[in-house]
């Protein structure tokens, strides 16, 4: 039985019941493969971790026929640092370096995510400046992490040349990030209560220049792939995923869009000053590899639409909220998320009173979303599931953490 | 020796036929080494303009731009430990890339460069040539067998299924190239390389553009039907990077991978010479029965010096353009003595081009013919190594199923169509 879309919530937010439905409708059993077609062998499959296509060091181990798919099991760990109980013995200000190294594609956006939590945690608010350059320098993430999942993903299926067109322009806002506080990757852009940095001079002026500079480039990128033969028969009903189902497995961001539910957490719980600006939630219809592509293509273009937005009103004043030099946030536990480039980018932390988290929990998107890998791949071939991999978009190192 | 090879140079029969075997080795010698050589000049192509397609610079480092990088790389591969997987079946393991290599390279001795400019003018060459190039596919499959390990087994049963499938619509076009060799007041074909060619010259127009569209579409057939032959992007599941790590030569290190690697490229290059051979003219210049007049003669036969000369104002004009500092020098040395030995070469066809022109049937005239033809022929089939790069460069991978799909559903009924009807318009004609 599938749900129509309609009864799954949109832009309203929170759970109503009307969930209920959908989740049970979906009856998954990922438990037991696929049985093999006529009596033949199963052929078992390491894929990973050292494969040139699993982004990082995913394991996943193939059962097949041919080259058919009967299931799959994605072994996980490979990168495991222990990221959540190196949080318990660091404070607060000392931790916040560290979420960068989870998705280290996106760091600037874990920034966001885990400031956001402590300050809810503390009570305090950013002030509007820092507000608009967080958002801003989020946005950038976004299409930095976009750019290099259509790149790779783009590798995964065969076309080499999208890659070094994203590279090129990712760059330039890699540059931005360089100038902006030093660092290009791991950026720790963000302070527990606002920015640590002011903006340097000339800062709206590159990333105007940037605007102007990127939006043909998505033309460009598109002109390469979107109606390309072979692009569209590659990623055509390859991993399609219901509706009902991405929310059953708690899939977020692009992938569950793709789907054709419009759940944004910029909408759906505005954090920081999204509400101020206009932009709209591009979903697909058919939750298969293609509309998730077009989905992440079209939320590049809504970025610019934020980022041009928040440019050019950037606000006078401090940068930095009230925040006591030592952070000690009051006993008591919060959960607060965000919408990172790759889904919902949840931190639960606890807090006993001292400097230090009693624990903290991170809700990866990437871990949540790879759940979705074998439900989707399930009667496809071994060159789909590079599709598919590509196509969730994960960062190992925020699947393991 | 000398008395035989100017009878031979002075006489009218075509090589491989009895009293030339000598000549037909050195022709082998010459064909085999000329190979390696375009094998190594596509390898550094390719990596260039791959590179510029995707705006990098490609190999910079070793020589100036990187002109010794394919060099460095063949002597990195003979120099690296040559490793066998305990698990493998040695033997198969080692003969594998032999069998790939001596496809490929058989392949050469059918393909006429010139009328006279070939190893053997074999009745049934076409045919030969299908044989043998459809030997290949036995290389990858006991290379895959032999590895005993799972990716190349993948890689080597997916090259086996598309190779033998494209074989049949490729076989089919061909067919209908050879029907068209047959449209002559005697009513017959022939399937001699050359003959295939000289019909051609005979007709009056190359096989493309015999019967418009049918020639068209059985060449458009084959030009797709040889990029899956040859395991090149977008078909190159074999090999499939992304997902199978590098295929039935996963397994395969040093020597024996360039072995692989060389036999892919010879195997392209001689695709691309039947392509050229069949539909494309072979050797002939431009317009050779409508320009006929011996200025014109003269006038493409400059075209092979004038190329070099080209080349050899290209590199100056590097040479020139080369920083000044001094971390440059050699380099710039390099260069310049690249472009005089492109100079050099281009002083010496355009000298050989103004003495042939003087007298008819002298040596000179005969050398400047040959290296017209070579040079015709070679042009036609650059054209088809950069169309090779220029895919693999543009398109995605298609997905196995769906290359098997457009191999026995579109382009058989296609080739078998086009068959049928030049069959039909060829008798409608005659």
């Amino acid at each position: 039985m599938t749900v129509p879309l309609k009864t799954v919530p949109l832009d309203d937010g929170r759970s109503d019941g009307k969930n209920d439905a959908a989740i049970r409708s979906s009856n998954l059993d990922l438990e037991t493969p696929d049985k093999p077609y006529l009596d033949s062998n199963e052929l078992v499959i390491n894929m990973g971790p050292q494969h040139p296509a699993t982004h990082g060091v995913l394991r996943v181990i193939l059962k097949l026929d041919g080259e058919k798919v009967l299931g799959t099991e994605c072994i996980i760990g490979y990168l495991h640092r222990g990221v959540e109980k190196i949080a318990e013995n660091r404070t607060y200000t000392m931790f916040n370096p560290y979420v960068d190294r989870m998705d280290y594609c996106a760091a600037v956006s874990n920034g966001l995510g885990y400031c956001e939590a402590v300050e809810k945690l503390l009570n305090v608010e950013a002030p509007p400046r820092a507000q608009y350059i967080r958002v801003i320098l989020t946005e950038l993430q976004r299409i930095a992490s976009h750019q290099l999942w259509l790149g790779t993903h783009a590798l995964d299926i065969g076309a080499m040349t999208p890659l070094f067109y994203t590279f090129r322009d990712r760059e330039e806002i890699l540059k931005i990030f360089e100038k902006y506080c030093g660092a290009r990757l791991t950026t720790h852009a963000f302070r527990i209560g606002g920015c640590q940095y002011e903006t340097y001079a000339g800062f709206e002026k590159d990333i105007k220049n940037f605007l102007t500079f990127f939006t043909p480039k998505i033309d460009e990128y598109e002109t390469l792939l979107t109606g390309n033969r072979i692009w569209l028969e590659r990623t055509k009903n390859v991993g399609v995923i219901s509706a009902a189902d991405a929310i059953a497995l708690g899939v977020t961001g692009p992938v569950l869009r793709a789907s054709g539910v419009k759940w944004d957490l910029r909408k759906a719980q505005p954090y920081e000053n999204y509400s101020k600006f206009d932009f709209e939630i591009p979903v697909g219809t058919n939750g298969d590899t293609y509309d998730r592509y077009l989905v992440r293509v079209a939320e590049m273009r809504q970025s610019i639409r934020i980022v041009e937005q928040a440019v050019g009103g950037i606000p006078e004043g401090p940068i930095m909220g009230k925040v006591p030099k030592v952070i000690k946030p009051p006993v008591g536990e919060i959960y607060h998320s965000i919408e990172g480039p790759k889904g919902e980018l949840g931190y639960f932390i606890v807090s006993d009173g001292s400097t230090q988290p009693y624990r903290l929990r991170v809700r990866p998107p990437s871990f949540v979303n790879l759940q979705a890998l074998d439900l989707m791949v399930r009667g496809l071939l071994v060159a789909d599931v590079i599709a598919v991999i590509g196509t969730i978009d994960i960062v190992l190192g925020e699947v393991d953490r | 020796m000398p008395n035989f090879i100017m009878s031979y140079l002075g006489s009218t029969v075509t090589p491989g036929q009895a009293g030339n075997q000598f000549w037909a080795l050195i022709y082998v010698l010459i064909i085999f080494a000329g190979v390696s050589v375009a094998v190594m000049a596509m390898n550094w192509l390719e990596r260039k303009s791959l590179a510029h397609f995707q705006i990098r610079l490609g190999p910079m480092r070793v020589g100036p731009h990187g002109l010794l990088q394919p060099f460095a790389d063949a002597l990195k591969l003979m120099l690296k430990e040559d490793i066998i997987p305990a698990e493998a079946d040695q033997f198969v393991f080692w003969i594998a890339p032999l069998i790939g290599l001596l496809a490929s390279f058989t392949v050469y001795t059918v393909i006429p460069f010139g009328p006279s400019e070939a190893v053997s003018d074999m009745n049934i060459g076409i045919l030969f040539m299908l044989g043998i190039s459809s030997l290949a596919v036995l290389g990858i499959v006991v290379a895959g067998w032999a590895s005993n390990s799972h990716y190349p087994l993948i890689g080597a049963l997916r090259s086996s299924a598309q190779m033998v499938s494209y074989e049949v619509a490729m076989g089919l076009a061909v067919v209908s190239a050879i029907l068209m060799t047959s449209l002559n007041e005697k009513g017959t074909g022939t399937l001699s390389m050359i003959g295939i060619v000289q019909a051609q010259q005979q007709q009056g127009i190359w096989f493309i553009f015999k019967f418009f569209p049918l020639g068209f579409l059985a060449f458009a057939i084959f030009a797709v039907a040889m990029v899956a032959e040859t395991n090149r992007a977008p078909f190159d599941m074999a090999e499939a990077e992304s997902e199978l790590t590098a295929g039935y030569h996963t397994e395969y290190s040093g020597f024996r991978w360039s072995l692989f690697m060389l036999a892919e490229y010879a195997a392209m290059i001689a695709v691309s010479s039947i392509a050229v051979t069949l539909w494309l003219g072979g050797w002939m210049r431009p317009f050779p029965n409508l320009l006929h007049a011996p200025a014109w003669d003269f006038i493409f036969s400059l075209f092979p010096g004038l190329t070099f000369g080209g080349l050899a104002a290209i590199a100056v004009l590097g040479t020139v353009r080369m920083p000044s500092h001094s971390f440059f020098k050699i380099q710039r040395f390099g260069l310049a003595a690249f472009a005089a030995l492109l100079g050099f070469i281009a002083l010496l066809l355009l000298v050989i081009a103004l003495a042939g022109r003087s007298a008819d049937a002298s040596l000179a005239a005969r050398f400047s013919e040959g290296i017209g033809h070579v040079y015709w022929f070679m042009l036609k089939v650059a054209v088809f190594m950069y169309l090779f790069i220029w895919y693999r460069a543009t398109w995605p991978r298609y997905r196995f199923d769906q290359l098997m799909r457009i191999g026995w559903k579109v382009m058989l009924p296609i080739s078998l169509g086009v068959l049928m009807l030049t069959a039909i318009v060829g008798v409608i004609i005659s």
